[in-house]
């Protein structure tokens, strides 16, 4: 440490700070690719059972390692590139969809003091996050040159943009309770029991935001964008191996972090249901999988969406919800039953 | 301080090396996208002046929400680069007359006695740019905040207004109609007998193929 703390001289502290962040950095990023690759098998697990299959059971105990098999299979596959493809947006595609699904993790509030970045406006940061990441679909969908690709990227693109609006309505009426953008204070704001939780006062705006949390991710029954039977698989069609898998993982990185993020924001975070257990990050853990459950169940339970009625149920449905609830919210807190929504 | 200024230049090159590549590229998406390298690194020197909240602001609505509808319509649209071209010597002294008065403006503005660059005070730690900005436009600056929405809310209005065809022969569906569809008005059940006869088969050439 000596020697480290002469070779740097005064930059020492800067070079420590550097460090140390990103250890925690890579204290985050570690567990949430493995939550990742778990959450292909428990899916396909999940599925299974729900449709009365075993689902995947060769690979280790139960089908524990099929991520790992999974993964390594994906490693070693060629990536092809297609001749008329626009060769360095092909490559950004799938760069430009992952990293944004990882740096929003960045100010997500894992317990009172685990947090990589305790910003003021955390909120703000991770709506700006998720809207980027929609760029690793049209870029990928653009590039790959293939009319089914570019199909898909149009649709994901058209419904990511409708449904960020009512999202980010849902979110308003949360920081009105709240009063703050800081993740933090949000959790704070709801301490005292699941009574005080955001879910309560905010019911519409919490069921709103989940479901557009559904169409975010492209998630099934809001997957058009994938489409099997009619465009193959969308936006990367055109990618194998790990480019394919990149796509992979940042999906089911966006699915962690909107579960994170409902559970961060109606569901208290890492606070205790009943004040006499005391407040942990495993609350915290148990609300996301549980949400994170919805999420196959959903998959297992509903047939696709026409097209025209997705975006009919974002734009014609839920901003309106969303519009009357904030502004009754606002109303609210303006007489006596004000407190209802602190 | 020396670091903040060497992130600043950095930053500071690859924003104009963004502009320029902008109006110099041929292709319309690349366009679009060193645009979007534009606003972010833009938005990485708000960063560094500490204004956070307009910082995040010009991720989430330019780049997040515009500049993908921009990529969007360039994508789907094939536009003819000769033809835009075309008129360019014509516009050359008009827009290189207004691109004169921007930059002369510019650096008036810049260079003013009151907009000479000041030492501001650093703020305390708990200090919140976007709790700050909120309380100024919904208070001192309520009217005019309020003139601007409204401003473009008519714009947004007019828009869809001015490009609305109402086409006769487009088919679309009523979904309260079809929710509110009871099973009288689909569905009709026709008794039947459960085991009909089969006429029996009397034709010679069917059973010679057969055989």
């Amino acid at each position: 440490m000596d020697f480290l703390a002469n070779l740097f001289g005064s930059y020492w502290p800067a070079v420590q700070l550097t460090s140390w962040t990103l250890i925690k950095i890579i204290a985050i990023v570690l567990p949430l690719m493995i939550a990742i690759a778990y959450l292909t098998l428990a899916e396909r697990k999940v599925i299974g059972f729900m449709q009365v299959r075993i689902g995947p059971n060769r690979v280790g105990y139960f089908g524990l390692l099929q991520p790992l098999a999974d993964g390594v299979k994906l490693l070693f596959k060629e990536i092809i590139l297609p001749t008329a493809s626009n060769k360095t947006l092909f490559l950004l595609g799938p760069v430009l969809a992952i990293a944004p699904a990882f740096a929003a993790w960045a100010v997500i509030p894992f317990d009172a003091t685990l947090v990589l970045a305790n910003i003021d406006a955390g909120l703000l940061y991770i709506l700006a996050m998720t809207s980027v990441a929609v760029y690793g679909v049209i870029i990928a969908g653009w590039a790959s040159n293939s009319k089914y690709a570019f199909l898909g990227s149009m649709r994901s693109v058209a419904q990511i943009v409708s449904y960020e609006i009512a999202m980010g309505f849902a979110l308003v009426g949360v920081l009105m309770c709240a009063n703050s953008l800081n993740l933090g204070k949000i959790v704070m704001g709801q301490a005292g029991g699941f009574w005080h939780w955001y879910f309560i006062p905010l019911f519409p705006l919490f069921i709103v935001y989940f479901i557009s949390a559904v169409a975010e991710t492209n998630r099934a029954p809001f997957d058009v964008a994938e489409g099997e039977s009619e465009i193959v698989a969308g936006f990367h069609v055109e990618y194998s191996g790990m480019a394919f898998a990149i796509f992979f993982l940042a999906e089911y990185a966006n699915i962690w972090l909107v579960c994170a993020l409902a559970a961060t924001m109606f569901l208290g975070g890492w606070l205790s249901p009943v004040p006499f257990l005391p407040d942990s990050i495993l609350w915290f853990l148990a609300k996301m999988g549980a949400l994170v459950f919805f999420f196959l169940w959903f998959r297992a339970t509903f047939p696709r969406y026409r097209y025209d009625q997705i975006m009919r149920l974002g734009w014609k449905i839920f901003i309106p919800i969303t519009l009357v609830w904030i502004i009754f919210v606002g109303a609210m807190m303006q007489t006596s039953l004000g407190y209802l929504f602190h | 301080m020396i670091f903040n200024d060497f992130i600043f230049y950095t930053l500071a090159a690859i924003l104009l090396f963004a502009g320029i590549r902008v109006i110099t590229t041929r292709n319309p998406v690349y366009a679009a996208l060193h645009l979007v390298l534009a606003f972010f690194t833009a938005a990485g020197i708000w960063l560094l002046l500490e204004a956070e909240f307009l910082a995040i602001a010009l991720v989430l609505v330019y780049v997040g929400a515009v500049m993908v509808l921009f990529l969007f319509v360039v994508m789907m649209l094939d536009i003819n680069l000769d033809k835009l071209r075309e008129g360019f010597w014509d516009y050359l002294p008009m827009a290189g007359t207004i691109g004169l008065l921007m930059a002369v403006e510019m650096v008036m503005i810049l260079s003013g006695k009151y907009f000479a660059p000041t030492t501001v005070a650093s703020k305390s730690a708990d200090y919140s740019n976007t709790a700050e900005l909120g309380r100024v436009l919904y208070t001192d600056y309520l009217l005019p905040f309020e003139l601007a929405s409204v401003v473009l809310l008519v714009a947004i209005i007019a828009a869809i207004v001015l490009t609305l065809r109402d086409r006769q022969d487009s088919k679309s569906m009523n979904p309260a109609e079809q929710v509110l569809v009871k099973k009288q008005d689909r569905l009709r059940i026709v008794k039947m007998d459960a085991v009909v006869e089969t006429p029996s088969v009397e034709d010679p050439k069917a059973d010679k193929e057969k055989s």
